[in-house]
């Protein structure tokens, strides 16, 4: 009984549980919070800037012609970039084609074959190496592994330059989205009796679907936004795909990123405006799939 | 005519002490490390049969070795033969998926997929091919379950959304939609409150008529509760290694009120830690 009153002795002493800035720690807390807010601010400046700009300079000139029509030559007026609009969505749905189910199967290895084996070891050590590849270098190596051989540009050719930029970005997402799965939940469907075949496609596929799709999306908007690799492989046209009711998949292909890439840097006014008009609607191509790919995510999500 | 006599009870016990799964575990081993020895016991079928013992002694090593869970496990080995139905189920010739399909398990988490509750149930029954009266076979297992009048009106949501309680009830409805022969429970109330954790007993005293229960329980009282026959596991330390064995199994009533070794005395005293 005697002990406790030299631990109590202290509460005579005014308690006091208020925020005050006398604190060194509280200081230092509001401090780094504020610098915090202000780098977050800051970092999303160049981001602003340029939507404000593309809106600003690109929005002027929108209208449905730009979809419609075919970019114009030097001193022409008018004219627009549906077949560019077209030829993106060809080739990055090709790419797309090319990178799901691939990225999708190598995750799989990645994920539940033996995650630490040597091959997937390796396998992830490449997936993560090609994150990094210059995408001129995916382009030269498609120029040189299917233009060369099939002696033309095309739209196939631009589509597997893409695919390359696309697949480790896939593939390493899918794995994280897969591991991410509860191992219990693995342990629930193999103790009914499922196979590895069915654990993995009844239970790990849809359960990861929502992270994988938000990989699927990210790479979607990384090669619809590369020109590198296209200038190399599917070059540029002033036609549509299908002409005229004949199709022209094997000839060079236009596409958004090099209409821009072209149209920027020449003197003519027309052409510098749907340079900007087509940023603008790449950006906005972009947002849309992306979008639409979180709606589908969120639509087969379970909390 | 003794013999005449006696035929009706001896034709009874022999349904009622009828071997489903015979266990005979000389060693087993993660890596190098040796988790069990001499672990021999005999699961009968129609009844529960519950493993005690102190933490780390092995017991649910011992309960997913009866449905090959264990395979799941790198380095997992076992010496020993475990007998389902008369045929070996480590023999190299078995499927561990079809074992498996007639062992089911309802684990220490709740554990239901990411999907609806409806689909939850209804995932077994997809792996067996089922594919008759679906619907009818799901709210018959919710029913069983105890868990159909909670989730009727709301089957196409996620079960993740549910208690814990009502998670553990929709995995024991998902493990016996598909009619199993056995069902290994592995302390399926440590994380239920009081009441959840008697209906799940009482659950279980209702599937004892259809399916043979193996319990790991850390609940005294629940074993005496519902349990037919308790094994009792303790872990050898000797040896700078901890290696579970099976001490003692035997009748409920009898491992509790009389038992025969000394350190189930010790363990029912609450002697050890
Ligand atoms: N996957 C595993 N890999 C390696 N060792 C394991 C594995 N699972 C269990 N063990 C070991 O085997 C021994 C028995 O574990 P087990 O989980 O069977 O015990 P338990 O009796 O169920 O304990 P508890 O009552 O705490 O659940 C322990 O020493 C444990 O460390
Ligand atoms: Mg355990």
């Amino acid at each position: 009984m005697n002990s406790p009153a030299t631990t109590t002795a202290d509460i005579n002493t005014p308690l006091n549980i208020k925020w005050s800035l006398r604190h060194r720690s509280t200081l230092v807390s509001v401090g780094l919070s504020g610098l915090t807010y202000f780098i977050a601010v800051v970092a999303c400046i160049p981001l602003f800037s340029v939507l404000t700009m593309l809106i600003w300079r690109g929005g002027q000139h929108l209208s449905l012609r730009l979809f419609t029509e075919t970019p114009p030559s030097a001193f022409a007026e008018g004219g627009g970039f549906g077949n560019a609009i077209v030829g993106t969505i060809v080739m990055v749905g090709i790419a797309a084609l090319i990178s799901v189910p691939c990225g999708i199967m190598g995750a799989i290895v990645l994920a539940e074959c033996g995650p630490e084996s040597r091959t997937a070891t390796i396998v992830r050590f490449c997936a993560k190496l090609l994150t990094g590849f210059p995408s001129i270098l995916a382009g030269v190596f498609t120029y040189a592994s299917v233009v060369l051989v099939t002696g033309t540009y095309s739209a196939p050719a631009g589509g597997i330059a893409l695919s390359i930029l696309m697949l480790p970005i896939v593939m390493l997402t899918a794995e994280e989205a897969m591991k991410s799965v509860p191992r219990k939940m693995r342990e629930a469907a193999y103790g009914m009796g499922a196979t590895q075949t069915q654990v993995i496609w009844h239970v790990i596929l849809p359960t990861a679907l929502p992270s994988m799709l938000t990989g699927v999306m990210l790479a979607v908007a990384r090669a619809a936004g590369e020109t590198a690799p296209l200038l190399f492989t599917a070059l540029n046209s002033n036609y549509w795909i299908i002409q005229d009711g004949q199709q022209a998949l094997m000839e060079p292909t236009a596409s958004l990123a090099v209409l821009i890439y072209n149209f920027s840097g020449v003197p003519f006014k027309n052409q510098l405006e749907l340079a900007w008009a087509a940023a603008l609607v790449l950006v906005l191509l972009v947002l849309t799939v992306n979008l639409c790919g979180r709606a589908l995510a969120d639509s087969q999500k379970h909390y | 005519m003794l013999t005449l006599q006696k035929p009706h009870r001896h034709v009874e016990t022999v349904i009622h002490s009828e071997v489903l799964i015979d266990c005979r575990i000389e060693n087993l081993y993660y890596g190098d490390f040796r988790a069990i020895r001499d672990c021999d016991l005999s699961i009968e079928r129609g009844k529960i049969t519950a493993f005690i013992g102190p933490s780390g002694c092995g017991k649910s090593t011992v309960l997913r070795c009866m449905n090959r869970m264990n395979d799941l496990v790198q380095g997992f080995r076992i010496d020993g033969q475990i007998h389902f139905q008369g045929q070996d189920i480590y023999h190299p010739s078995v499927d561990p998926v079809a074992v498996r399909r007639h062992i089911g398990m309802v684990f220490q988490q709740p554990n239901p997929f990411a999907m609806s509750i409806y689909k939850n149930v209804a995932f077994g029954l997809k792996l067996n091919r089922v594919k008759d009266d679906i619907p009818g076979r799901v709210e018959d297992a919710l029913r069983r379950a105890g868990l159909w009048d909670e989730v009727k009106d709301k089957l196409k949501s996620s079960a993740l959304a549910l208690s814990g309680g009502q998670q553990q009830r929709l995995c024991i409805a998902r493990a016996i939609a598909t009619e199993p022969q056995v069902l290994l429970m592995d302390e399926p109330c440590s994380a239920l409150d009081p009441i959840a954790t008697r209906r799940i007993e009482e659950l279980m005293l209702q599937l004892k008529e259809r399916y043979t229960i193996v319990i790991v329980t850390h609940n005294l009282h629940q074993a005496q509760r519902i349990a037919d026959k308790t094994a009792f596991m303790y872990v050898d330390t000797s040896n700078s290694s901890r290696t579970g064995f099976l001490v003692e199994y035997a009748d409920t009533h009898r491992l509790f009120n009389h038992p025969q070794q000394e350190y189930t005395l010790q363990y029912l005293r609450g002697e050890f830690s």
